[in-house]
């Protein structure tokens, strides 16, 4: 293996990389963790912003709806990294304000969680819109139906409305959890320290630029692919017992 | 769009009051003081961001159109190539790829004095030539995917019937092929676009000044932190709406799509 | 919606109760981008370089329970007045503009300003020198401000997020010259990387600019916490722990120069 690794002009790469000092390969995983934490984080909390924010579109009062659509509209519309300096500063400010209002101390905020609370607001725009669309797709018929036997709404959400959503849902979800991880990149510029900002603190040190930024690359895409295939499986599984909705081969 | 006779609902009027009040009480209780002397740095850091946009949306739509291309109907030695571009470009953030090409390839640089000496290297310095190259590359590699399915989508009867015609291959492609296809996209191609714009401050981490970076600049000298990035996040709204505007009269002036099964 | 309430209610509750549990350890913000040797991250995942020593050695002086808190440099003053962080230790330079945001400590170091280029080059600090080069600088630094009011007529100025990616296209040959602070740059000339390169000299002082030296910021209105750094900082200055961990990085004394 290391003649291999020699071989190539790769000995050095490799040793920079290792999992354990002097190697970097240790801060680019804890990174890399602390990437999948805020963007596993944000996701979610997308996806409930997403989903009672889909139900305030179609079923709200005129103010709601507008409200909503002001707010989809401007955050899809804003560079995610404006929003995440505004919402950064905004987050801390506010909860401090009411910390301060209700009597307590200065309230600590983890970076995780911050960086959750930024990108969760991003994310839950774009769920809004994903999630309405699917909701719409849901046959009315069926939730008449649900109705007409006298379910209370909450039950008619969660026995019938978000079963038969999910299958219109998964690729638009999918491809949210995507920009998720992707866009955690971007709090490397407020000095949160996941993966982008340890590949920039671990190529500084080291000078070795292409290697560090090429790993970090790699690692990115081998998420990125994983999820795929694990969303394929959820889409798989959300479609059970329904005809094939691609007309073509492709 | 929202017509006038929407705008005068009763809810309506009250939220655009009080969105007014909220104009007005932040032009009245904020610090704005720095604007005069920073407008015209402003100016060319908008017309910086703008030419990025429109320059990368162009050169990537080229580039575009033979990875789709290649991807629908190529053979695998250039399907193969165009989809690991795509899969690669899509999968990894921008922000790293923006910072792979001009500190990675700057930190090779010193090992090659040639290129010092080319032709090529008042370019190389500048920093621009590289934002131009990570967003062409990046909405290539977005839109290569989307073109990938438009030109699938056209009707193979219609190529037929073309070759039937005795069109040649090239002339088939120039004339029917191509345009239907980007009649296909032409509905995601406003939101690409903002997705575009939205991806351009990333150039100000490498030193290009773009209206992101002017912004930055007006924080860290005056130490103001909401106002710059209030009326930054109000230009890209404005950019975003000039965009789907001009995309939604370009659509209006395409005649509207054959019915298709 | 009394689901939403409930769960809104929670969520507070929680976040509050986390925070109000919590002792209050002083946050010692410093930039999350590496500036070698004052402080950097090393391969364990650890902070560590003269400045945190002396933040941790001030602090035992000074008997705070302090903690490292990395915070992007450029947004570190807002970081501070919005109560991220509490205090700011990470080589910034007390200068008029600031002081009218947030208050300063004594100052614990201090050192001249400088312009570094490639050997080859024959640069002087001076406007007339600099004239159609390209100098780079890292943002929101006194550096960048002073090289706008002197040097912006003559040279195209480059604006850096962080000192290392200067210096990085100073090795590469993208910028021909940057100003920076002397010793970290006399540290980065002595490395592999930076043995293109030499200290061109000192620019002319400008003392509202480039301030007077290096001290701890604080919010204003918090003389407590001020006078405890204050005293932190005497302490070690005379006790001499100041001088043990500077001869531990540097070959020169860095206070007062």
């Amino acid at each position: 293996m290391s003649d291999l690794l020699n071989m190539l002009g790769l000995a050095q790469s490799a040793e920079l990389l290792s999992l354990s000092p002097p190697g970097w390969g240790g801060n680019l995983l804890r990174g890399l963790l602390n990437s999948l934490q805020i963007a596993f984080g944000a996701f979610g909390m997308g996806l409930v912003i997403g989903l009672f924010g889909a139900y305030g579109k179609l079923y709200g009062g005129p103010i709601l709806r507008d409200l909503l659509a002001v707010y989809t509209t401007v955050i899809r519309a804003v560079p995610e990294l404006v929003l995440i300096l505004i919402l950064y500063y905004l987050g801390s400010d506010l909860i401090n304000k009411v910390s301060e209002a209700m009597g307590y101390g200065r309230v600590e905020i983890s970076g995780v969680v911050a960086g959750i609370w930024v990108l969760g607001v991003v994310q839950g725009a774009y769920s809004i819109e994903v999630l309405r669309g699917a909701i719409q797709a849901v046959p009315p018929g069926q939730i008449e139906a649900a109705r007409a036997f006298g379910m209370p709404p909450f039950m008619l959400m969660r026995r019938v409305t978000i079963p038969a959503m999910m299958s219109f849902a998964t690729p638009g979800l999918a491809n949210l959890w995507l920009i998720a991880t992707k866009d955690t990149a971007l709090l490397a510029i407020v000095g949160f320290s996941e993966l982008t900002l340890e590949t920039r603190q671990a190529a500084a040190s080291t000078r070795a630029y292409f290697t560090f930024f090429l790993a970090a690359g790699a690692l990115y895409l081998i998420v990125t692919l994983f999820s795929q295939v694990i969303f394929g499986r959820i889409e798989r599984w959300a479609r059970r017992g329904q005809p094939s909705l691609r007309g073509g081969t492709r | 769009m929202i017509g006038l006779r929407d705008l005068l609902k009763p809810h309506r009027i009250l939220l655009i009051l009080l969105f007014l009040a909220f104009v007005v009480w932040c032009a009245l209780s904020l610090r704005w003081d720095w604007l005069p002397q920073y407008a015209p740095l402003a100016l060319e850091g908008l017309w910086r961001t703008i030419w990025l946009l429109v320059v990368t949306t162009i050169l990537g739509f080229l580039l575009a159109i033979p990875l789709g291309l290649a991807q629908a109907v190529g053979p695998w030695y250039l399907s193969t190539p165009a989809r690991v571009f795509c899969t690669v470009i899509r999968g990894t953030p921008l922000l790293l790829q923006i910072w792979l090409l001009y500190y990675g390839l700057g930190s090779l640089f010193p090992q090659f004095p040639a290129i010092r000496q080319s032709e090529l290297w008042p370019y190389l310095r500048q920093a621009w030539p590289y934002a131009v190259l990570a967003l062409t590359l990046s909405y290539a590699g977005y839109e290569g995917e989307v073109m990938r399915g438009a030109f699938s989508g056209v009707g193979k009867g219609q190529l037929e019937a073309a070759k039937a015609y005795g069109m040649r291959p090239f002339a088939v492609f120039r004339r029917i092929w191509l345009p239907q296809a980007i009649r296909n996209v032409l509905p995601t191609l406003g939101g690409e676009t903002i997705l575009q714009l939205k991806a351009t401050p990333l150039v100000a981490t490498i030193t290009v000044i773009d209206i992101y970076a002017v912004s930055s600049r007006v924080r860290a000298d005056t130490l103001i932190v909401y106002e710059p990035l209030l009326l930054l996040a109000l230009v890209y709204l404005v950019i975003a709406g000039i965009i789907a505007f001009i995309f939604r009269r370009i659509e209006k002036q395409v005649p509207s799509a054959i019915q298709r099964r | 919606m009394t689901f939403l309430k409930t769960l809104a209610a929670t969520a507070a509750a929680a976040l509050l109760t986390a925070g109000a549990v919590a002792a209050d350890p002083i946050k010692v913000g410093v930039a999350a981008e590496p500036y070698p040797p004052f402080s950097s991250v090393n391969s364990a995942g650890e902070w560590e370089g003269w400045e945190i020593e002396i933040i941790n050695a001030v602090c035992d002086a000074a008997e705070l329970e302090c903690e490292i808190t990395p915070t992007a440099w450029d947004g570190i003053i807002p970081a501070l007045t919005g109560k991220q962080i509490d205090v700011i230790m990470t080589s910034m330079s007390i200068t008029e503009e600031r002081q009218k945001t947030i208050d300063f400590s004594d100052p614990y170091y201090n050192t001249p300003t400088v312009v570094v280029a490639d050997k080859s080059m024959d640069i002087e600090p001076t406007p007339e020198s600099l004239a159609g080069k390209i100098l780079g600088v890292q943002a929101s630094t006194i550096h960048q401000n002073y090289a706008q009011k002197y040097f912006t007529d003559a040279a195209e100025i480059r604006i850096y997020q962080t000192q290392d990616e200067a210096n990085q296209d100073l090795v590469s040959g993208r910028i021909d010259a940057t100003q920076a602070d002397s010793i970290a740059m006399a540290a980065f000339i002595e490395s592999d990387a930076g043995a293109c390169c030499e200290i061109k000299g000192a620019v002319a002082d400008d003392p509202s600019i480039l301030g007077l030296g290096v001290g701890a910021g604080v919010r204003k209105g918090e003389d407590d916490l001020r006078e405890k750094l204050n005293a932190g900082i005497a302490k070690i200055l005379e006790d001499g722990t100041h001088e043990e961990i500077t001869s531990k990085y540097f070959s020169t004394s860095i206070y007062g120069g």
